[in-house]
């Protein structure tokens, strides 16, 4: 055996233990019986309920970090403020920091005993336990994908072309959307593929601030958890699956968005 | 005057890079800014186009001031060093960008830009994008771009930096012909004191953010204004504290009261040039331009002993 097939060999079946196996192995669990029980699962109401709210989080936080993260990357990248490198180290900070810190400091904020808790509370307004605070927490943990992609692909580009159609009369947001955007926009791509996976699979956090009610502030994830612990394992497979199949969608989405960079990093070499 | 710059200055943190600077460029002409890296000329240009913006001092164009207006708002055509194409714009696009952005008809978008990309020679080409194109393409529809809003003034950094040296100077030339047809006020950014003097009706020479001297080509070579100058434009020797242009060099083989005694270091045939290289007794090295026919006549030997005399030379008052 050569060394090249050691290497081979090697990262493949290292894939294929840690990655591979176990995931298949939910799959396999999952559908062990058909499919019909497997419909069963993930049509109670629980289940369902947990899905779309899932989904709800996602559908606000994935947008709304990306607007941000594309300005907050302009700013890091285009100007000269005092203080942009402290900025550019917080981005990182929910990479850095265990999502349950992030619950936990919710948690202090908006708590009954919190900064903004009380008088939330006072106004009518629920942060934890419902919606809003899941929300917060998704936000946070995903927060820096979409900068982290457009930060490097703003530096490389430069500001010669943004320069060159200012000088050709075009206004700062002309600029943006013909220029700079268009150069930008595979990496924004893959940002918004990022923050969704995150968005869509994080637990701890959001666990931390939603109370895992079930039919109510149960995401995706939790139900799994619940399921599993109340040994419903046929509904925790089956929702698992549910979420392996919105990853592989969106790893299906980043596939589809990488080699269209590669080529373009080719012709333009 | 199209373009007036009034005691501009522009300092980035510490570097001052452009000091107390006024420059006049007249309507029409083709003007160089010339000077060694660092000299401020890019700033300047770049001040000019509303790219930066002057610490102190004012910038006219076209009579108007237009010191405080945005880029966008001063009629000014840019062409960058690495000419900046829009890689996701196909040469067409590129070229029609000020156009449609002007809000242009799409009839006479169309009828300008093929002009242009004829007049460029990019006609054919204009389907391709930006890294379809050789270098000398690149910057000739970067020429095309800036020009098809119809800009009061071009402004061109270092144009031909980037590019090999036969392909330089075939576009200088062309650069040339572009002018006298479309006859827009043209200032051009080069260290090549070679450029400056084959294209430009008037030449600035900058230097640490000064400038040292404005003039046409032939005056500035004439007449330097000081040392700098003297130096920096055409070869020169420096002998104590005489200035002597190579060309301005004889050679003989018979000493008389005029000529002084020098070994030949060195023979260098460049074609119809001979540049003889020669080191005076006193251990002063200097060279001697002389055509091939003069070189010829001569019979010049590496390590022969001849005498030089001086045609002209300058001095400058400390």
């Amino acid at each position: 055996m050569t060394a090249r097939h050691a290497v081979r060999v090697g990262s493949l079946g290292y894939l294929a233990l840690i990655l591979l196996a176990p995931v298949g192995l939910v799959f396999w669990r999952a559908f062990e019986h058909g499919p019909r029980p497997f419909w069963a699962a993930i049509s109670n109401p629980e289940a369902s309920h947990a899905l779309r709210l899932t989904l709800e989080i996602a559908v606000v936080a994935v947008p709304l970090n990306t607007v941000f993260g594309v300005l907050c990357a302009l700013a890091i990248v285009r100007h000269r403020i005092p203080g942009m490198g402290l900025v550019n180290a917080i981005v990182d900070l929910p990479m850095a920091l265990s999502p349950v810190v992030v619950g936990l400091s919710l948690y202090l904020l908006y708590g009954t005993q919190g900064w903004f808790g009380p008088w939330l509370t006072a106004h009518g307004h629920r942060i934890l336990f419902a919606y809003p605070g899941m929300l917060l927490a998704t936000i946070f943990v995903s927060l820096p994908f979409v900068v982290r992609e457009v930060v490097p692909v703003l530096r490389e580009l430069g500001m010669e072309q943004e320069e060159a159609a200012a000088t050709l009369g075009a206004s700062p947001f002309a600029t943006f959307r013909r220029i700079t955007l268009p150069a930008i926009r595979y990496a924004v791509a893959y940002g918004v593929v990022l923050t969704t996976a995150r968005a869509l699979g994080e637990f701890g956090a959001v666990a931390i601030v939603s109370g895992g009610i079930a039919g109510r502030t149960q995401t995706l994830t939790q139900y799994v958890q619940a399921s599993y612990e109340n040994f419903q394992q046929t509904n925790a497979y089956a929702a698992s699956v549910l979420l392996a199949g919105l990853a592989i969608l969106t790893l299906v989405a980043m596939t589809a968005f990488r080699p269209r960079e590669d080529r373009r990093g080719n012709r333009s070499a | 005057m199209a373009i007036e710059a009034r005691n501009v200055s522009k300092r980035f943190g510490d570097f001052t890079a452009l000091d107390d600077v006024s420059v006049d460029v007249e309507s029409g002409s083709l003007t160089a800014l010339l000077g060694p890296s660092g000299s401020g000329k890019s700033t300047l240009l770049r001040v000019i186009a509303g790219l930066e913006t002057a610490d102190e001092g004012a910038v006219f164009i076209s009579g108007r001031e237009a010191t405080a207006l945005a880029p966008q708002k001063r009629g000014v055509g840019f062409v960058f060093q690495h000419y900046a194409p829009f890689k996701h714009m196909t040469v067409w696009d590129n070229v029609a960008f000020g156009m449609q952005i002007r809000r242009r008809p799409k009839a006479e978008i169309r009828r300008r830009v093929d002009e242009l990309l004829d007049l460029v020679q990019l006609g054919g080409l204009g389907g391709r994008y930006p890294a379809q194109l050789s270098g000398g393409q690149r910057q000739r529809m970067a020429l095309a771009r800036a020009l098809a809003p119809e800009p009061d003034v071009l402004l061109l950094d270092e144009p031909f930096g980037a590019l090999d040296a036969r392909v330089r100077v075939e576009l200088r030339r062309w650069l040339l012909r572009l002018h006298d047809e479309v006859h827009v006020t043209t200032i051009f950014v080069t260290h090549d004191q070679e450029e400056a003097l084959e294209l430009a009706d008037s030449i600035v020479v900058m230097n640490e953010g000064r400038v040292e001297q404005v003039a046409p080509p032939r005056r500035l070579y004439d007449e330097p204004a000081n040392e700098f100058v003297m130096s920096f434009v055409g070869p020169v020797n420096k002998l104590g504290d005489a200035w002597v242009r190579p060309h301005d060099i004889e050679l003989g083989h018979e000493p008389n009261a005029e000529t002084r005694e020098v070994q030949i270091e060195r023979i260098v045939r460049l074609g119809f040039e001979t540049r003889v290289e020669l080191v005076r007794d006193d251990g002063e090295r200097l060279y001697a331009q002389l055509t091939r026919n003069e070189a010829d006549e001569l019979e010049l030997e590496r390590g022969d002993i001849v005498y030089v005399r001086t045609r002209a030379e300058t001095t400058f008052s400390a």
